[in-house]
C-alpha cells in the first residue's frame, strides 16, 4: 500500500532547534486550522443563511458519525495501520440496535449490545493483524465485508424504525438555549480522552514510537502487538457508538446505513495532517479537517451547489493537501542543498 | 532513503518455489470455485445447463475480472488504485454519450476513446503517485472522490438506456462465439497478455522487483517512477475498457456506475493471491478471485442462502485466503530455514 521510498519527504522530523513560534504556526495542523477559519468567514461573509445559528446544529449532527470515528483512526492511522471497516460497524451497530429492540429488549439493552459487537469486531480485526500478523489493509477489507454483510443479512432490505421517541429526540436536541446538538458532549468526553491518551501518557508515546519504528518501539519497550489490540478495539466500539447515534439521528435501522462512511473518514484524518506511513500527527488537525469539509459541504449546499462539486471539493483538497506536502519538502529539501546547511542537527540527509 | 518501515513490511515476500506452493495458491481458489459452481449446479442445473445461466457465469465476472487484473498490477507494484470504480463510471457514460451524440460512430471508435480515457484517468493517478511521492492510497482515495464528481456533474441526473445506444454495441454484450460470450473472450485475451507480459518480460518482472523492494529496484538501477506510472495508466485502461463492457452489458447507464467497485476490486486481488504488501501474485489468481466473487454472488440464493449474506460470505472468504497465504509464507519460511541449516 506505501511505497517506502517516499519516506523522507512526507515524514517530517520534528526540528526542535525551530524557534517556539514558527514550530506552533508553521505546520500542516496550523494551516488546516487556519483554511478552516478562512472558510469559515467567507462563507459567514458571502453566503446567505450561513450565519446562522441553526447552520452550526446541521453541520454538527451530519459530521458527528466521521468526527467520532476520526478520533480512534488517528491514533490506528498514526501507528501506520488503517481501519477499512468502520463504515460497516457502523451499519452492523445500527441494525444490532435495530432488531433487538425490534424484538421486544428495551433501546438501553439492545445500544449496549451493539457497543460488545463493535468491541468483538474491533477484537477481531485487532486478533487478524497483530497475532495472526496480516496487513491491516487487507483484514479490514475483509471485515469491511464481512461486518456490512452480516449487517444486511440480519436485516434484508427492511428497516426497523420504531425507537423509543425519547431517545430519537435526545438524538437531535439541543442544548438548552443554544443549536449546539447534545452530541458534542460525548464527542467532547471522548476528544478530550483521545487528546489525553495520545499527547499525554506514555501509551501515546508508544502510538507514536511504532509508527516511526516498530522494531525500535519494541526495543525500547513498547508492547508493540498490545498497543494496536486495544486501538482496533476503541475503534471498533466507537464506531458502533456512532452508529447507534446514526441509526437514532435518522429514526431507522437498515443494513445499508452509513455505506461508504470510512473513505470520509480516511479522507479527513489524511487532510487532518496524520501521515499514512504512520508516526506522524495531531488529533486537532484531524478535528479541524472534519470540520472544513463540513463547514464547505453545507455552506456550498446552502449556495445552491450540488453535492457532486462538493465532493470534486474534498477529492481535490485531499491531493492538494498532501501533495503541496511533497512540494514543500522538496523546495525545502532544495534550499538545503544550495545554501549553507540551515538544520544540520535536526534533518537527517535524506 | 529512511530504512525504518521496509524490512519489517517486505518480510513474507520470499520468492515462491516455481511449480510448488506457488501454484497450489491459485489451485486453491480455482477449486473453491469449482466447487461453488458444482454445488448450485446439482441444486439446480439450470446454473449450468441453460442457455442463460452459462451466458451469466462467463459474461458477469468478465467486467470485474478486467478491474481486478488492472489492480493486481498496481498492487504488485506496492501501491493501490481505489479509483478504479469511478474510472468505469467516466468511461462508461463517455461510451454512452458517444453513442447518443454522434449517431453512427464505429464501436471501435468508442471502446478506443473510453479506453483513452480511463488510460488518461490512470496517467493522472500514477503522475501525482510518482512524482509528487505520495502513497497511492492517498491520491486514488481523491481522484476516487475527484472522478466521482465530475461523473455525477457530467451526468446529471441524466441516465442513459438501452434504447439509446446500437443494437449491435448491445449485441456485444450478450453475443456469443462458439458457446463462449465475446466479451468473455475479450477478458481472457487481454487477461492472458497481462499474465504473459508480468511472466516473461523483463518489464513484466521489474513490477514484481519494485513490488518486493522499493528502494532496493531504486538502488538497482530500475526505472520505479516509469514502471509504477505505467501501472497506474494500465489499470486505469483497463478499467476504462471494463466501462465499456459495462455499457454493453447493463445498456443503463447512471452517474452511479461503477460505484464501490474498488473494493470488490482490491478484494478480488487478495482472494487472489496478490499479496497487499506487492510483489507476490498472478493476474490468473486476481481473475479467478473476481469469477469466484461474481459467482458466489449468483450461487448463494440457488444454495438455500438468502443472497442478503453475498457480503458476509465475502469478508469470510477474503479473510480466509489472507489467513492462507500467512500460514503458507510462514510454513515456506521455516522450510527455507531448514533447508539452509542442513546445507
Amino acid at each position: 500500500m506505501t511505497t517506502t521510498t517516499t519516506t523522507s519527504s512526507t515524514r517530517v522530523i520534528r526540528d526542535y532547534d525551530r524557534p517556539l513560534w514558527r514550530r506552533v504556526f508553521v505546520n500542516r495542523e496550523f494551516a488546516i486550522i487556519a483554511l478552516l477559519v478562512l472558510v469559515t468567514i467567507v462563507a459567514a461573509v458571502s453566503i446567505r443563511g450561513f450565519a446562522q445559528p441553526i447552520t452550526a446544529n446541521y453541520l454538527l449532527l451530519d459530521v458527528a458519525p466521521i468526527l467520532l470515528i476520526a478520533l480512534p483512526m488517528t491514533l490506528v492511522m498514526i501507528t501506520g495501520e488503517i481501519d477499512l471497516s468502520v463504515g460497516s460497524m457502523v451499519g452492523l451497530a445500527s441494525v444490532v440496535t435495530g432488531v433487538l429492540t425490534e424484538s421486544g429488549a428495551p433501546f438501553e439493552v439492545a445500544a449496549l449490545a451493539a457497543l460488545l459487537v463493535g468491541v468483538v469486531g474491533g477484537a477481531f480485526n485487532g486478533f487478524l493483524v497483530t497475532i495472526v500478523g496480516l496487513p491491516s489493509l487487507a483484514v479490514t477489507i475483509g471485515t469491511l465485508a464481512l461486518f456490512r454483510g452480516l449487517a444486511v443479512g440480519l436485516l434484508g432490505t427492511t428497516a426497523v424504525t420504531d425507537f423509543p421517541e425519547t431517545w430519537t429526540a435526545l438524538a437531535k436536541a439541543k442544548i438548552a438555549g443554544t443549536t449546539i446538538p447534545y452530541i458534542v458532549i460525548p464527542f467532547l468526553i471522548l476528544l478530550v480522552l483521545f487528546v489525553v491518551l495520545l499527547h499525554f501518557t506514555p501509551f501515546g508515546r508508544g502510538v507514536f514510537a511504532i509508527g516511526l519504528s516498530k522494531d525500535a518501539a519494541r526495543f525500547s519497550g513498547v508492547n508493540v502487538e498490545r498497543t494496536k489490540f486495544i486501538l482496533f478495539v476503541l475503534s471498533g466500539v466507537v464506531a458502533a457508538f456512532a452508529g447507534i447515534f446514526y441509526t437514532l439521528r435518522f429514526g431507522s435501522a437498515r443494513g445499508d446505513n452509513a455505506t461508504g462512511l470510512e473513505l470520509q473518514v480516511i479522507a479527513a484524518v489524511v487532510l487532518g495532517g496524520v501521515s499514512v506511513f504512520g508516526g506522524r500527527g495531531h488529533l486537532h488537525g484531524v478535528v479541524a479537517a472534519v470540520l472544513l469539509i463540513g463547514v464547505l459541504g453545507s455552506s456550498l449546499r446552502l449556495a445552491g451547489v450540488t453535492s457532486d462539486v462538493i465532493n470534486i471539493i474534498t477529492g481535490g483538497l485531499l491531493i492538494f493537501s498532501v501533495v503541496a506536502a511533497s512540494v514543500l519538502a522538496w523546495a525545502q529539501r532544495a534550499r538545503a542543498k544550495a545554501g549553507p546547511p540551515l538544520r544540520v542537527a535536526a534533518s537527517p540527509a535524506p | 532513503m529512511s530504512l525504518t518501515t521496509a524490512p519489517a513490511a517486505a518480510a513474507p515476500a520470499i520468492a515462491k518455489k516455481p511449480g510448488g506452493i506457488g501454484r497450489a495458491r491459485e489451485f486453491g481458489i480455482l477449486a473453491a470455485l469449482v466447487l461453488v459452481v458444482i454445488a448450485a449446479t446439482v441444486k439446480n442445473p439450470a446454473f449450468l445447463f441453460s442457455a442463460d445461466g452459462w451466458r451469466d457465469l462467463l459474461l458477469t465476472p468478465s467486467i470485474l475480472m478486467l478491474v481486478a487484473v488492472g489492480q493486481a498490477i498496481v498492487i504488485i507494484t506496492r501501491n493501490v488504485d481505489l479509483s478504479v470504480g469511478s474510472v468505469m463510471g467516466l468511461t462508461a457514460y463517455l461510451t454512452g454519450r458517444l453513442f447518443v451524440d454522434v449517431p453512427g460512430i464505429p464501436i471501435v471508435v468508442v471502446v478506443i476513446a473510453a479506453v483513452l480515457l480511463g488510460a488518461f484517468l490512470g496517467l493522472v493517478n500514477g503522475a501525482l503517485v510518482a512524482f509528487a511521492k505520495v502513497p497511492a492510497m492517498v491520491i486514488t482515495l481523491g481522484t476516487l472522490y475527484a472522478y466521482r464528481g465530475i461523473n455525477v456533474l457530467w451526468t446529471g441526473s441524466d441516465r442513459i438506456n438501452a434504447s439509446d445506444m446500437p443494437k449491435d454495441f448491445l449485441g456485444l454484450g450478450t453475443q456469443q462465439i462458439l458457446f463462449i460470450p465475446v466479451l468473455s473472450i475479450i477478458a481472457v485475451i487481454v487477461l492472458a497478455l497481462a499474465a504473459w507480459y508480468l511472466r516473461n518480460t523483463r518489464g513484466g518482472r521489474e513490477y514484481y522487483a519494485i513490488g518486493s523492494d522499493p528502494s532496493a529496484a531504486e538502488l538497482y538501477g530500475l526505472k520505479v517512477t516509469r514502471r509504477v506510472l505505467s501501472a497506474f495508466i494500465l489499470s486505469g485502461a483497463l478499467a476504462g475498457l471494463a466501462g465499456v463492457f459495462y455499457a454493453a452489458r447493463y445498456g443503463s447507464i447512471s452517474s452511479q456506475a461503477g460505484s464501490g467497485w474498488e473494493l470488490d476490486a482490491v478484494g478480488a486481488a487478495v482472494i487472489g493471491g496478490i499479496a497487499i504488501t506487492g510483489g507476490v501474485g498472478t493476474v490468473w489468481g486476481a481473475a479467478i478471485g473476481a469469477m469466484l466473487l461474481m459467482t458466489i454472488n449468483r450461487a448463494l440464493p440457488i444454495l438455500g442462502i438468502p443472497d442478503f449474506w453475498q457480503r458476509a460470505v465475502v469478508g469470510v472468504l477474503i479473510i480466509g485466503a489472507i489467513v492462507l497465504d500467512r500460514v503458507l509464507a510462514v510454513r515456506q519460511r521455516r522450510q527455507l530455514i531448514e533447508a539452509r541449516d542442513e546445507s
